[in-house]
Protein backbone atom coordinates (compact mmCIF):
# COMPACT_ATOMS: atom_id res chain seq x y z
CA UNK A 1 0.00 0.00 0.00
CA UNK A 2 2.74 2.43 0.94
CA UNK A 3 4.28 1.57 -2.40
CA UNK A 4 1.18 2.88 -4.19
CA UNK A 5 1.12 6.01 -2.05
CA UNK A 6 4.76 6.60 -2.88
CA UNK A 7 4.14 6.29 -6.62
CA UNK A 8 1.21 8.70 -6.36
CA UNK A 9 2.91 11.42 -4.31
CA UNK A 10 6.10 11.14 -6.30
CA UNK A 11 4.31 11.64 -9.62
CA UNK A 12 2.06 14.34 -8.17
CA UNK A 13 4.59 16.56 -6.42
CA UNK A 14 8.17 15.45 -6.14
CA UNK A 15 8.79 14.50 -9.75
CA UNK A 16 6.03 16.67 -11.13
CA UNK A 17 5.83 15.93 -14.84
CA UNK A 18 5.66 19.54 -15.92
CA UNK A 19 7.93 21.30 -13.47
CA UNK A 20 10.52 18.58 -12.96
CA UNK A 21 10.63 16.64 -16.24
CA UNK A 22 9.56 19.53 -18.50
CA UNK A 23 6.74 17.58 -20.06
CA UNK A 24 3.59 18.99 -21.57
CA UNK A 25 4.99 22.48 -21.87
CA UNK A 26 2.99 23.43 -24.95
CA UNK A 27 -0.39 23.34 -23.18
CA UNK A 28 1.35 24.57 -20.03
CA UNK A 29 2.17 27.84 -21.75
CA UNK A 30 -0.63 27.79 -24.30
CA UNK A 31 -3.78 27.14 -22.25
CA UNK A 32 -2.76 28.65 -18.94
CA UNK A 33 -4.32 32.07 -19.33
CA UNK A 34 -7.55 31.20 -17.45
CA UNK A 35 -7.91 28.95 -14.42
CA UNK A 36 -11.28 27.42 -15.39
CA UNK A 37 -10.09 26.32 -18.85
CA UNK A 38 -6.79 25.13 -17.42
CA UNK A 39 -8.50 22.85 -14.89
CA UNK A 40 -10.76 21.32 -17.53
CA UNK A 41 -7.89 20.68 -19.89
CA UNK A 42 -6.14 19.06 -16.94
CA UNK A 43 -9.11 16.78 -16.35
CA UNK A 44 -9.24 15.79 -20.03
CA UNK A 45 -5.53 15.00 -19.84
CA UNK A 46 -6.01 12.85 -16.72
CA UNK A 47 -8.68 10.90 -18.56
CA UNK A 48 -6.47 10.30 -21.59
CA UNK A 49 -3.62 9.32 -19.27
CA UNK A 50 -5.71 6.69 -17.48
CA UNK A 51 -6.86 5.11 -20.73
CA UNK A 52 -3.32 5.20 -22.07
CA UNK A 53 -1.99 3.59 -18.93
CA UNK A 54 -4.52 0.75 -19.24
CA UNK A 55 -3.77 0.28 -22.91
CA UNK A 56 -0.01 0.38 -22.30
CA UNK A 57 -0.30 -2.40 -19.73
CA UNK A 58 -2.17 -4.59 -22.18
CA UNK A 59 0.18 -3.80 -25.03
CA UNK A 60 3.27 -4.60 -22.97
CA UNK A 61 1.77 -7.90 -21.82
CA UNK A 62 0.37 -9.18 -25.08
CA UNK A 63 1.88 -7.42 -28.08
CA UNK A 64 5.30 -6.03 -27.31
CA UNK A 65 7.04 -9.26 -26.29
CA UNK A 66 6.58 -10.34 -29.91
CA UNK A 67 7.46 -7.05 -31.57
CA UNK A 68 9.42 -4.70 -29.29
CA UNK A 69 10.15 -2.25 -32.11
CA UNK A 70 6.45 -1.42 -32.34
CA UNK A 71 6.47 0.15 -28.88
CA UNK A 72 6.47 3.80 -29.89
CA UNK A 73 4.14 3.37 -32.83
CA UNK A 74 1.54 1.37 -30.95
CA UNK A 75 1.58 3.74 -27.97
CA UNK A 76 1.14 6.79 -30.09
CA UNK A 77 -1.75 5.25 -31.99
CA UNK A 78 -3.55 4.43 -28.75
CA UNK A 79 -3.05 7.97 -27.52
CA UNK A 80 -4.21 9.52 -30.77
CA UNK A 81 -7.41 7.48 -30.84
CA UNK A 82 -8.21 8.22 -27.20
CA UNK A 83 -7.78 11.92 -27.80
CA UNK A 84 -10.03 11.72 -30.84
CA UNK A 85 -12.66 10.07 -28.65
CA UNK A 86 -12.38 12.68 -25.88
CA UNK A 87 -12.64 15.39 -28.49
CA UNK A 88 -15.91 13.99 -29.83
CA UNK A 89 -17.35 13.60 -26.32
CA UNK A 90 -16.49 17.15 -25.28
CA UNK A 91 -17.81 18.57 -28.55
CA UNK A 92 -21.11 16.80 -27.88
CA UNK A 93 -21.39 17.65 -24.18
CA UNK A 94 -20.05 21.19 -24.06
CA UNK A 95 -19.50 23.10 -27.30
CA UNK A 96 -18.40 26.17 -25.32
CA UNK A 97 -15.60 24.30 -23.62
CA UNK A 98 -14.70 22.76 -26.96
CA UNK A 99 -14.20 26.23 -28.44
CA UNK A 100 -12.29 27.53 -25.42
CA UNK A 101 -9.74 24.72 -25.66
CA UNK A 102 -9.40 25.17 -29.39
CA UNK A 103 -6.36 23.64 -30.98
CA UNK A 104 -5.02 22.42 -27.66
CA UNK A 105 -7.57 19.63 -27.42
CA UNK A 106 -6.30 17.65 -30.41
CA UNK A 107 -2.80 18.64 -29.35
CA UNK A 108 -3.16 16.46 -26.24
CA UNK A 109 -1.93 13.79 -28.66
CA UNK A 110 1.42 15.49 -28.86
CA UNK A 111 1.50 16.18 -25.13
CA UNK A 112 4.74 14.46 -24.32
CA UNK A 113 3.62 13.86 -20.74
CA UNK A 114 1.26 11.14 -21.94
CA UNK A 115 3.77 9.27 -24.06
CA UNK A 116 6.33 9.64 -21.27
CA UNK A 117 3.83 8.12 -18.86
CA UNK A 118 3.36 5.08 -21.08
CA UNK A 119 7.11 4.66 -21.60
CA UNK A 120 7.98 5.08 -17.93
CA UNK A 121 5.43 2.64 -16.64
CA UNK A 122 6.68 0.12 -19.19
CA UNK A 123 10.31 0.55 -18.27
CA UNK A 124 9.55 0.42 -14.54
CA UNK A 125 7.35 -2.65 -15.10
CA UNK A 126 4.41 -1.33 -13.12
CA UNK A 127 1.43 -3.61 -12.62
CA UNK A 128 -2.04 -2.61 -13.77
CA UNK A 129 -2.93 -0.97 -10.44
CA UNK A 130 0.44 0.71 -10.03
CA UNK A 131 0.12 2.06 -13.55
CA UNK A 132 -3.31 3.51 -12.86
CA UNK A 133 -2.11 5.19 -9.65
CA UNK A 134 0.88 6.54 -11.53
CA UNK A 135 -1.40 7.94 -14.24
CA UNK A 136 -3.66 9.59 -11.64
CA UNK A 137 -0.71 11.14 -9.86
CA UNK A 138 0.96 12.36 -13.04
CA UNK A 139 -2.27 13.78 -14.44
CA UNK A 140 -3.06 15.40 -11.12
CA UNK A 141 0.38 16.92 -10.97
CA UNK A 142 -0.01 18.30 -14.48
CA UNK A 143 -3.41 19.78 -13.56
CA UNK A 144 -2.01 21.39 -10.41
CA UNK A 145 0.88 22.92 -12.32
CA UNK A 146 -1.43 24.17 -15.06
CA UNK A 147 -3.91 25.66 -12.58
CA UNK A 148 -1.18 27.35 -10.53
CA UNK A 149 0.38 28.80 -13.64
CA UNK A 150 -3.01 30.07 -14.85
CA UNK A 151 -3.66 31.66 -11.47
CA UNK A 152 -0.31 33.41 -11.49
CA UNK A 153 -0.86 34.63 -15.02
CA UNK A 154 -4.33 35.97 -14.19
CA UNK A 155 -2.75 38.03 -11.42
CA UNK A 156 0.07 39.03 -13.72
CA UNK A 157 -2.40 40.52 -16.18
CA UNK A 158 -3.26 43.19 -13.62
CA UNK A 159 0.25 44.20 -12.74
CA UNK A 160 2.42 46.58 -14.70
CA UNK A 161 5.26 44.86 -16.53
CA UNK A 162 7.75 46.45 -18.90
CA UNK A 163 6.89 45.78 -22.54
CA UNK A 164 10.06 43.92 -23.15
CA UNK A 165 9.29 41.11 -20.67
CA UNK A 166 5.70 40.59 -21.77
CA UNK A 167 4.69 37.26 -23.27
CA UNK A 168 6.69 34.09 -23.28
CA UNK A 169 9.75 35.47 -21.54
CA UNK A 170 7.73 36.43 -18.48
CA UNK A 171 5.84 33.11 -18.45
CA UNK A 172 9.11 31.26 -18.63
CA UNK A 173 10.49 33.10 -15.63
CA UNK A 174 7.26 32.53 -13.68
CA UNK A 175 7.55 28.83 -14.50
CA UNK A 176 11.13 28.86 -13.30
CA UNK A 177 10.10 30.26 -9.93
CA UNK A 178 7.22 27.78 -9.69
CA UNK A 179 9.60 24.95 -10.46
CA UNK A 180 11.95 26.28 -7.79
CA UNK A 181 9.10 26.15 -5.28
CA UNK A 182 8.24 22.58 -6.26
CA UNK A 183 11.84 21.55 -5.65
CA UNK A 184 11.01 21.98 -1.98
CA UNK A 185 8.96 18.77 -2.20
CA UNK A 186 12.12 16.85 -2.99
CA UNK A 187 12.78 16.72 0.77
CA UNK A 188 9.59 14.71 1.31
CA UNK A 189 11.27 11.39 0.67
CA UNK A 190 14.81 12.00 1.70
CA UNK A 191 14.43 9.85 4.81
CA UNK B 1 5.22 28.98 -56.55
CA UNK B 2 8.92 28.28 -56.77
CA UNK B 3 9.43 31.54 -58.61
CA UNK B 4 8.59 33.60 -55.54
CA UNK B 5 10.94 31.98 -53.07
CA UNK B 6 14.57 31.04 -53.16
CA UNK B 7 16.25 28.05 -51.60
CA UNK B 8 18.65 30.13 -49.56
CA UNK B 9 15.86 32.25 -48.09
CA UNK B 10 13.86 29.20 -47.09
CA UNK B 11 16.96 27.75 -45.49
CA UNK B 12 17.97 30.84 -43.55
CA UNK B 13 14.53 31.62 -42.15
CA UNK B 14 14.68 28.50 -39.97
CA UNK B 15 17.95 29.55 -38.45
CA UNK B 16 17.17 33.10 -37.52
CA UNK B 17 13.97 34.86 -38.60
CA UNK B 18 11.64 31.98 -37.77
CA UNK B 19 13.87 30.14 -35.33
CA UNK B 20 11.71 27.31 -33.98
CA UNK B 21 12.66 27.89 -30.37
CA UNK B 22 13.39 31.57 -29.92
CA UNK B 23 10.69 32.95 -32.19
CA UNK B 24 8.04 30.27 -32.62
CA UNK B 25 8.49 28.75 -29.14
CA UNK B 26 8.02 25.18 -30.36
CA UNK B 27 9.57 21.95 -29.16
CA UNK B 28 10.06 23.22 -25.64
CA UNK B 29 9.99 19.92 -23.79
CA UNK B 30 13.17 18.32 -25.16
CA UNK B 31 14.64 21.79 -25.34
CA UNK B 32 14.57 22.23 -21.58
CA UNK B 33 14.90 18.67 -20.42
CA UNK B 34 18.17 17.60 -22.00
CA UNK B 35 20.06 20.86 -22.16
CA UNK B 36 22.03 20.74 -18.92
CA UNK B 37 25.26 20.03 -20.81
CA UNK B 38 26.48 21.01 -24.26
CA UNK B 39 27.10 17.41 -25.35
CA UNK B 40 23.57 16.31 -24.53
CA UNK B 41 22.20 19.33 -26.34
CA UNK B 42 24.13 18.52 -29.51
CA UNK B 43 23.16 14.84 -29.43
CA UNK B 44 19.53 15.82 -29.09
CA UNK B 45 19.90 18.34 -31.91
CA UNK B 46 21.38 15.74 -34.25
CA UNK B 47 18.73 13.13 -33.44
CA UNK B 48 15.95 15.65 -33.98
CA UNK B 49 17.53 16.81 -37.24
CA UNK B 50 17.63 13.23 -38.53
CA UNK B 51 13.96 12.63 -37.71
CA UNK B 52 12.86 16.00 -39.08
CA UNK B 53 14.75 15.57 -42.33
CA UNK B 54 13.66 11.97 -42.85
CA UNK B 55 10.01 12.56 -42.20
CA UNK B 56 9.95 15.80 -44.20
CA UNK B 57 11.29 14.02 -47.26
CA UNK B 58 8.83 11.16 -46.91
CA UNK B 59 5.82 13.38 -46.23
CA UNK B 60 6.71 15.61 -49.15
CA UNK B 61 7.05 12.60 -51.47
CA UNK B 62 3.76 11.16 -50.31
CA UNK B 63 1.87 14.44 -50.15
CA UNK B 64 -0.43 13.56 -53.06
CA UNK B 65 -1.13 10.07 -51.71
CA UNK B 66 -2.02 10.87 -48.11
CA UNK B 67 -5.75 11.45 -47.66
CA UNK B 68 -6.62 14.68 -45.88
CA UNK B 69 -8.75 13.33 -42.99
CA UNK B 70 -6.07 10.90 -41.83
CA UNK B 71 -3.03 13.07 -42.52
CA UNK B 72 -2.11 13.82 -38.91
CA UNK B 73 -2.12 10.15 -37.93
CA UNK B 74 -0.10 9.33 -41.03
CA UNK B 75 2.51 11.97 -40.17
CA UNK B 76 2.72 10.68 -36.61
CA UNK B 77 3.28 7.12 -37.77
CA UNK B 78 5.99 8.26 -40.22
CA UNK B 79 7.67 10.30 -37.49
CA UNK B 80 7.41 7.44 -34.99
CA UNK B 81 9.12 5.13 -37.46
CA UNK B 82 12.08 7.47 -37.88
CA UNK B 83 12.32 7.99 -34.14
CA UNK B 84 12.43 4.24 -33.59
CA UNK B 85 15.33 4.07 -36.05
CA UNK B 86 17.14 6.91 -34.27
CA UNK B 87 16.47 5.39 -30.85
CA UNK B 88 17.91 1.99 -31.77
CA UNK B 89 20.90 3.53 -33.59
CA UNK B 90 21.89 5.69 -30.63
CA UNK B 91 21.54 2.73 -28.31
CA UNK B 92 23.86 0.73 -30.57
CA UNK B 93 26.50 3.43 -31.07
CA UNK B 94 26.65 4.95 -27.62
CA UNK B 95 24.81 3.24 -24.75
CA UNK B 96 26.08 5.88 -22.31
CA UNK B 97 24.54 8.71 -24.27
CA UNK B 98 21.35 6.69 -24.64
CA UNK B 99 21.11 6.37 -20.86
CA UNK B 100 21.77 10.05 -20.40
CA UNK B 101 19.05 11.17 -22.78
CA UNK B 102 16.71 8.47 -21.55
CA UNK B 103 13.12 8.65 -22.65
CA UNK B 104 13.67 11.94 -24.40
CA UNK B 105 14.81 10.29 -27.61
CA UNK B 106 11.48 8.48 -27.80
CA UNK B 107 9.75 11.73 -26.99
CA UNK B 108 11.01 13.27 -30.24
CA UNK B 109 7.82 11.72 -31.65
CA UNK B 110 5.73 14.29 -29.87
CA UNK B 111 8.00 17.25 -30.57
CA UNK B 112 5.48 19.73 -31.91
CA UNK B 113 8.16 21.31 -34.09
CA UNK B 114 8.38 18.21 -36.29
CA UNK B 115 4.65 17.65 -36.67
CA UNK B 116 4.22 21.38 -37.24
CA UNK B 117 6.68 21.42 -40.14
CA UNK B 118 4.96 18.45 -41.80
CA UNK B 119 1.56 20.07 -41.55
CA UNK B 120 2.66 23.59 -42.45
CA UNK B 121 5.37 22.96 -45.02
CA UNK B 122 6.32 19.50 -46.27
CA UNK B 123 2.75 18.53 -47.13
CA UNK B 124 2.49 21.53 -49.44
CA UNK B 125 5.90 21.76 -51.09
CA UNK B 126 8.19 19.82 -53.38
CA UNK B 127 10.90 17.56 -52.02
CA UNK B 128 13.68 20.07 -52.72
CA UNK B 129 12.05 22.80 -50.69
CA UNK B 130 11.04 20.35 -47.97
CA UNK B 131 14.68 19.31 -47.54
CA UNK B 132 15.87 22.89 -47.43
CA UNK B 133 13.21 23.93 -44.97
CA UNK B 134 13.80 20.92 -42.74
CA UNK B 135 17.56 21.50 -42.68
CA UNK B 136 17.11 25.15 -41.82
CA UNK B 137 14.68 24.39 -39.01
CA UNK B 138 16.85 21.54 -37.71
CA UNK B 139 19.94 23.75 -37.61
CA UNK B 140 17.97 26.52 -35.93
CA UNK B 141 16.71 24.07 -33.34
CA UNK B 142 20.15 22.59 -32.72
CA UNK B 143 21.61 26.09 -32.45
CA UNK B 144 19.03 27.00 -29.79
CA UNK B 145 19.67 23.75 -27.93
CA UNK B 146 23.38 24.41 -28.00
CA UNK B 147 23.02 28.01 -26.72
CA UNK B 148 20.96 26.83 -23.78
CA UNK B 149 23.02 23.71 -23.11
CA UNK B 150 26.34 25.55 -23.19
CA UNK B 151 25.21 28.39 -20.90
CA UNK B 152 23.68 25.99 -18.43
CA UNK B 153 26.77 23.80 -18.40
CA UNK B 154 29.11 26.74 -17.92
CA UNK B 155 27.07 28.23 -15.09
CA UNK B 156 25.87 25.01 -13.51
CA UNK B 157 29.03 22.90 -13.58
CA UNK B 158 31.74 25.40 -14.50
CA UNK B 159 32.72 23.25 -17.47
CA UNK B 160 32.45 23.38 -21.26
CA UNK B 161 32.21 20.04 -23.06
CA UNK B 162 33.32 18.44 -19.82
CA UNK B 163 36.56 20.38 -19.34
CA UNK B 164 36.72 22.98 -16.56
CA UNK B 165 37.02 26.56 -17.75
CA UNK B 166 37.13 28.42 -14.48
CA UNK B 167 39.76 28.20 -11.78
CA UNK B 168 39.44 25.94 -8.77
CA UNK B 169 37.67 28.60 -6.79
CA UNK B 170 34.61 28.62 -9.01
CA UNK B 171 31.50 27.78 -7.03
CA UNK B 172 29.08 25.96 -9.41
CA UNK B 173 25.74 27.65 -9.72
CA UNK B 174 23.87 24.43 -9.07
CA UNK B 175 20.41 25.76 -9.77
CA UNK B 176 21.30 26.25 -13.44
CA UNK B 177 21.83 22.53 -13.92
CA UNK B 178 18.54 21.73 -12.18
CA UNK B 179 15.08 22.03 -13.77
CA UNK B 180 14.28 25.60 -12.61
CA UNK B 181 17.49 26.80 -14.23
CA UNK B 182 16.21 25.62 -17.59
CA UNK B 183 13.09 27.75 -17.36
CA UNK B 184 14.96 30.79 -16.04
CA UNK B 185 17.74 30.60 -18.60
CA UNK B 186 15.34 30.24 -21.51
CA UNK B 187 13.34 33.13 -20.07
CA UNK B 188 16.42 35.31 -20.11
CA UNK B 189 17.39 34.26 -23.62
CA UNK B 190 13.89 35.15 -24.83
CA UNK B 191 14.23 38.47 -23.03
CA UNK B 192 17.40 39.11 -24.96
CA UNK B 193 15.62 38.37 -28.23
CA UNK B 194 12.78 40.74 -27.29
CA UNK B 195 15.36 43.38 -26.58
CA UNK B 196 17.02 42.86 -29.97
CA UNK B 197 13.63 43.07 -31.65
CA UNK B 198 12.75 46.29 -29.88
CA UNK B 199 16.07 47.87 -30.69
CA UNK B 200 15.60 47.02 -34.34
CA UNK B 201 12.15 48.60 -34.32
CA UNK B 202 13.55 51.67 -32.58
CA UNK B 203 16.26 51.97 -35.22
CA UNK B 204 13.72 51.70 -38.04
CA UNK B 205 11.64 54.55 -36.60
Amino acid sequence: MSDLAWIFISALLVNNFTLYYFLGLCPFFGVSSKVSVAVRLGLATIFVMIITSLAATFLTTFVLPHAPYLKLISFIIVIASTVQFVEMVIKKLSPTLFRAMGIFLPLITTNCAILFLALTQTSKEYTLVQGLVFALGAGGGFTIALALMAGLREEGELSKVPNIVKGTALNMIIAGLLSLAFMGFAGLFSA
Amino acid sequence: MSATKSYSEEFLKGIWKENPVFIQVLGMCPMLAVTNTAVNAIAMGVATAFVLLGSSILVSLLRKVIAKPVRISTYIVIIATFVTVADYSIEAFSPALHRELGAFIALIVVNCLILGRQEAYSSKNTVGFAIVDASGMAIGFAFALFCLGATREILGFGTFFGSPIFGEHFEPWVIMALPPGGFLMLGFILLFFNWLEQRKKGAAV
